[in-house]
């Protein structure tokens, strides 16, 4: 590198902004338009004597959230609120416009942030920058819940979660296409070896093959390496999925348009406690009460309960831990609070089973029989009897 | 007797106490050798004395058979007041030498401002304290007033003679109340120093200045002249008090100028030139005002603040023959009609004559007035300093605070003594944020400096509680900020924990009348700490509005590409509708 290069790179110029392009992805084009309309509302009153400038956005409560069985999914309700620019909120409703400016420039840039980027971005907006990271995050949760009655995810305003999850392994090819040059990427997921496939972060754009039977969201990414070590996918002609804990949107969303496309069943295998049913379970079938207003992407309605269930606990004379009180109160909480376990009956019943014997098991407890008693025994015994899995 | 013969004898309790100070350095040492001469006879006196007993024992011719009783006997003897106090120096404020340089001072001041007050005068004060080269720790106490003066006939008795003076047999506030102050610095200075108390003094124009020299003896408690000479002096009229004493001088907490300062507090109308021992140029306290406080009325005692053996003595002591008439004479807020009523439950004839009265009587009549109702005693005996000059007086020595309140509470009764209790409070300025409060402690004007564990004032403050006033306050202490509290108890009689005069008894009556007025005080700096909050906030929202405006119209511009113009009328109209919507 010469001195003069060497000069140039670090005598940084100003930022320069990239011309816009045309936009011409039809999303896109959709995604501007609100973003134009809301802004444009603002201005509107804003250049008008004593105008006040207000952003409306879904109330993100659980007693605005809805769950319909027909559906699947929980969804966001009719309660609106409406924040009017005033002293106490001149600093967010700052940061809101900006942060759509961003989305917007993005958009035309054709690229994305994830959430630490779009913080990063923010200090360049001087005083109204972001100081901390969880005050972008609100910033950006508000405006993705204002878009998401419009019909906008997230992604689609292109800031990207940071981890994208999922490890997928089994009878499957993905189609993507190549980053750069865009020509179809054909990925066979039973050539992964002793690794796995990773879900990216955004989904919509995968097409699949497959003739599994069926779609195995796993928990635990050690439950997950077993199985897919000992060919359990080969051997049950599946797809398997970890989820890690609470599926990422990302894995939901891909777990999601794997089943619909091809019209094959997802079964869940999670720990029996509290934490397993109301936190990585319901997220997964219903998506979680804190998005509600992005589930209808986001969520695998068709997805049921293969187990651990506390009658496995019974059956399968599983170890067990005493519940703690965060069990208990989540347990509570499930049963009071939460609409998708309040609508089904036979969910109610279990979760009260658990309460009573209040004890929890977790997926690795069925290890007492035998390291591979899960692959060889729990899992072919369970799958004989679909219908009783818990929806 | 003789002044050598004096001076030795108050050196063997002198002596005693020195000892029981801690004197270690090898210069004290010294000075202490230096002195034993002259102390050594009146130190082997008192074993002399001892060992002789035996020997008067066996000598003694007795009727009888000799008993234990007739040994004790010899034993038992009078103690004179000034002997008593001469050994139980603590009990006056003499117990170290940092102390004594503070009591000596304050009983000087205590003396001359009750003096300037009764003839109406403007006090102005002037105080030094010198530092005798020769020895160490022997300083100069001089206190000059510009007050009335004292006749020839009496400066004896006033200066010298314990429990003499004009304010024990009256129920009027004042400083001074026993008499001991001045004369017990006096025979403090004269133990530790062997210098005699000087008194310079002139009643007016016409009248020649003296210059006095006492001493006490303090087996009779008795003044002793040692000169007396008339002398040119530059006051038309006042007293001047000088007394050299073994004392420390410390500044800071609990010092000279410090007192002095609070004095000036408590008493606006006072002016105190102050020079230190380490300074040419005088400390000037100036006052923050010329109208002289409310006299304060004498009062008769109040029935119910009078005990059994005090009422006796008055039966004895009155000049009433009848005891309706007696009752209604010494006694306030005793009609006619009431004296009869207290006879009638006393089952006592009116028309009795009272000093044939026996003692059941005497006790029945006391019954009788316990249970009778009466009103409360007049309330003119007592002066406060007032709500406004409480606030003249702190902010003048305080300098600037960022806000001050004050409260003067009306006048209530314990145990038939009138009382009126004021608070003062200032806050922020220059204090520090993060010390407990300071609290001064006021009696009659007076500054309280030692003892405030013991004192009622510092009971009722750490009582009340601060926090919902706005302050921190650890669980059984003072509170935390960036405050001064000044509270004064004003009375004919305050009930002090003991004869130094260090702290306020607590009386329930007292320590109710405190924490209300504390609490109002309380009351109004928790509205400032709000209101400041508010328009802090305020302030700061207002700033809010300069800052993110700018960035609305950025973003607006940004995403609806607009032009400057445009803009810049986004940000004029919204920072024009927002700051309309405010209002302070």
């Amino acid at each position: 590198m010469s001195p003069a290069r060497k000069k140039a790179v670090r005598k940084r110029p100003a930022k320069k902004k990239p011309a816009r392009k045309t936009v011409t992805d039809a999303t896109d084009k959709h995604t501007i338009k609100c973003i134009d309309g809301t802004a444009q509302a603002v201005y509107g009153k804003a250049i008008r004597k004593n105008g006040k400038p207000e952003l409306t956005s879904p109330v993100r409560s659980l007693g605005n959230v809805k769950y319909d069985p027909k559906k699947g999914y929980l969804e966001i309700g009719r309660q609106r609120k409406v924040r009017t620019l005033t002293v106490n909120t001149v600093k967010s409703f700052a940061q809101s416009l900006r942060m759509m400016g961003v989305s917007k420039e993005m958009i035309e840039q054709d690229t994305f942030a994830t959430k630490r980027e779009a913080y990063y971005v923010s200090k360049n907006w001087g005083e109204a920058k972001f100081n901390e990271q969880p005050e972008s995050d609100a910033v950006m949760d508000d405006i993705e819940a204002m878009f998401a009655i419009q019909g906008v995810s997230r992604e689609q305003l292109r800031f990207y979660p940071e981890d994208h999850g999922g490890a997928v392994a089994g009878n499957l090819v993905v189609i993507d296409r190549d980053p750069v040059s865009r020509a179809p990427l054909r990925i066979d997921c039973t050539k992964f070896g002793t690794g796995a496939y990773t879900i990216p972060h955004s989904v919509e754009h995968l097409e699949f093959e497959t003739k599994a039977k069926f779609v195995l969201a796993i928990e635990t990414g050690g439950m997950f390496q077993r199985l897919s070590a000992h060919g359990f996918w080969d051997t049950a002609n599946c797809v398997i999925v970890s989820m890690s804990g609470v599926p990422t949107r990302a894995t939901r969303r891909f777990i999601r348009r794997l089943s619909d496309s091809k019209k094959i069943p997802v079964y869940a295998f999670v720990d029996c406690d509290p934490y397993g049913f109301s936190n990585i379970y319901r997220t997964l079938k219903a998506g979680s009460g804190n998005t509600a207003h992005l589930n209808r992407f986001f969520c695998v309605p068709q997805a049921r309960y293969l187990g651990v269930t506390p009658q496995d606990i019974v059956d399968y004379e599983l170890p067990t831990h005493p519940l703690l009180d965060v069990d208990k109160k989540r347990a509570r909480d499930a049963l009071k609070n939460d609409p998708f376990f309040q609508q089904s009956k036979p969910w109610r019943k279990a979760i009260e089973d658990l309460v009573k014997m209040g004890v929890r098991a977790e997926q690795q407890a069925l290890a007492k029989w035998g390291l591979n008693y899960v692959i060889e025994e729990y899992l072919p015994a369970k799958l004989k009897s679909v219908k009783s899995f818990l929806p | 007797m003789s002044p050598r013969k004096q001076t030795s004898l108050f050196a063997s309790s002198g002596a005693a106490a020195e000892a029981a100070e801690e004197d270690t350095t090898p210069a004290k040492r010294k000075a202490a050798a230096r002195r034993a001469p002259a102390r050594k006879p009146a130190a082997k006196r008192p074993a002399a004395k001892a060992k002789a007993k035996p020997k008067g024992k066996a000598k003694t011719k007795v009727k009888g058979p000799r008993t234990k009783a007739h040994d004790l006997a010899e034993k038992q003897r009078e103690i004179s007041v000034s002997e008593f106090f001469a050994k139980n120096r603590h009990l006056l404020g003499f117990d170290s030498k940092r102390k004594a340089l503070l009591t000596t001072v304050k009983e000087a001041v205590d003396n001359a401002l009750d003096a300037c007050e009764e003839a109406d005068i403007l006090p102005d004060l002037t105080v030094r304290v010198e530092a005798v080269k020769v020895e160490e720790d022997r300083y100069r106490v001089s206190v000059a007033d510009n007050g009335p003066g004292i006749v020839d006939a009496q400066v004896n008795n006033v200066f010298a003679k314990l429990l003499y003076g004009s304010k024990f047999h009256r129920l009027r506030q004042s400083r001074g109340q026993q008499g001991i102050g001045i004369s017990a610095a006096g025979m403090y200075g004269q133990m530790t120093t062997g210098a005699p108390t000087i008194i310079r003094t002139r009643i007016s124009r016409r009248h020649d200045a003296a210059e006095i020299g006492l001493r006490i003896d303090t087996h009779k408690n008795i003044p002793v002249r040692t000169k007396h000479k008339v002398i040119d002096w530059d006051r038309a009229h006042g007293t001047e008090v000088v007394i050299e004493l073994e004392a420390r001088y410390h500044k800071g907490r609990g010092s000279v100028p410090e007192f002095l300062g609070q004095v000036a507090i408590a008493n606006p109308h006072v002016n105190i030139t102050y020079y230190g021992p380490d300074k040419k140029t005088p400390e000037v306290y100036e006052r923050a005002t010329k109208v002289m406080p409310e006299h304060a009325k004498e009062i008769k005692p109040h029935p119910h603040g009078v005990e059994l053996g005090f009422l006796m003595k008055m039966m004895k002591s009155t000049r009433s023959t009848r005891l309706s008439a007696f009752l209604h004479a010494d006694f306030s807020r005793v009609s006619t009609p009431v004296a009869r009523d207290i006879c009638k439950r006393a089952k006592v004839e009116p028309d009795s004559r009272v000093k044939s009265l026996e003692h059941k009587s005497a006790e029945a009549i006391y019954k009788a007035i316990q249970n009778t109702k009466l009103m409360n005693p007049p309330t003119d005996c007592v002066s406060p300093i007032g709500e406004s000059l409480i606030q003249k007086g702190l902010s003048k020595e305080i300098g600037e605070a960022e806000f001050f309140v004050s409260r003067t509470r009306s006048p209530s009764v314990y145990r038939g003594n009138p009382f009126q209790v004021e608070v003062g409070v200032a806050l922020g300025g220059d204090l520090p944020a993060d010390d407990p409060a300071r609290l001064m402690r006021f009696a009659n004007r007076v500054p309280l400096q030692h003892q405030p564990g013991a004192c009622a004032i510092t009971k009722s403050v750490i009582d009340v509680d601060w926090k919902g006033y706005g302050l921190q306050q650890p669980r059984g202490s003072m509170p935390i900020g960036p405050v001064i509290i000044m509270v004064h108890v004003a009375s004919a009689w305050v009930p002090f924990t003991s004869e130094s005069k260090e702290a306020v008894a607590s009386y329930p009556e007292i320590l109710k009348e405190l924490k209300l007025c504390l609490q109002e005080c309380g009351r109004q700096m928790q509205k400032h700490l709000r209101r400041r909050a508010r328009v802090a906030d305020e302030m700061k929202k207002r700033a809010y509005i300069e800052k993110y405006i700018p960035h609305i119209g950025a973003a607006l511009k940004e995403i609806l590409e607009l032009s400057d113009a445009q803009e810049k009328k986004v940000v004029v109209t919204l920072r024009d509708t927002l700051e309309r919507s405010r209002k302070l």
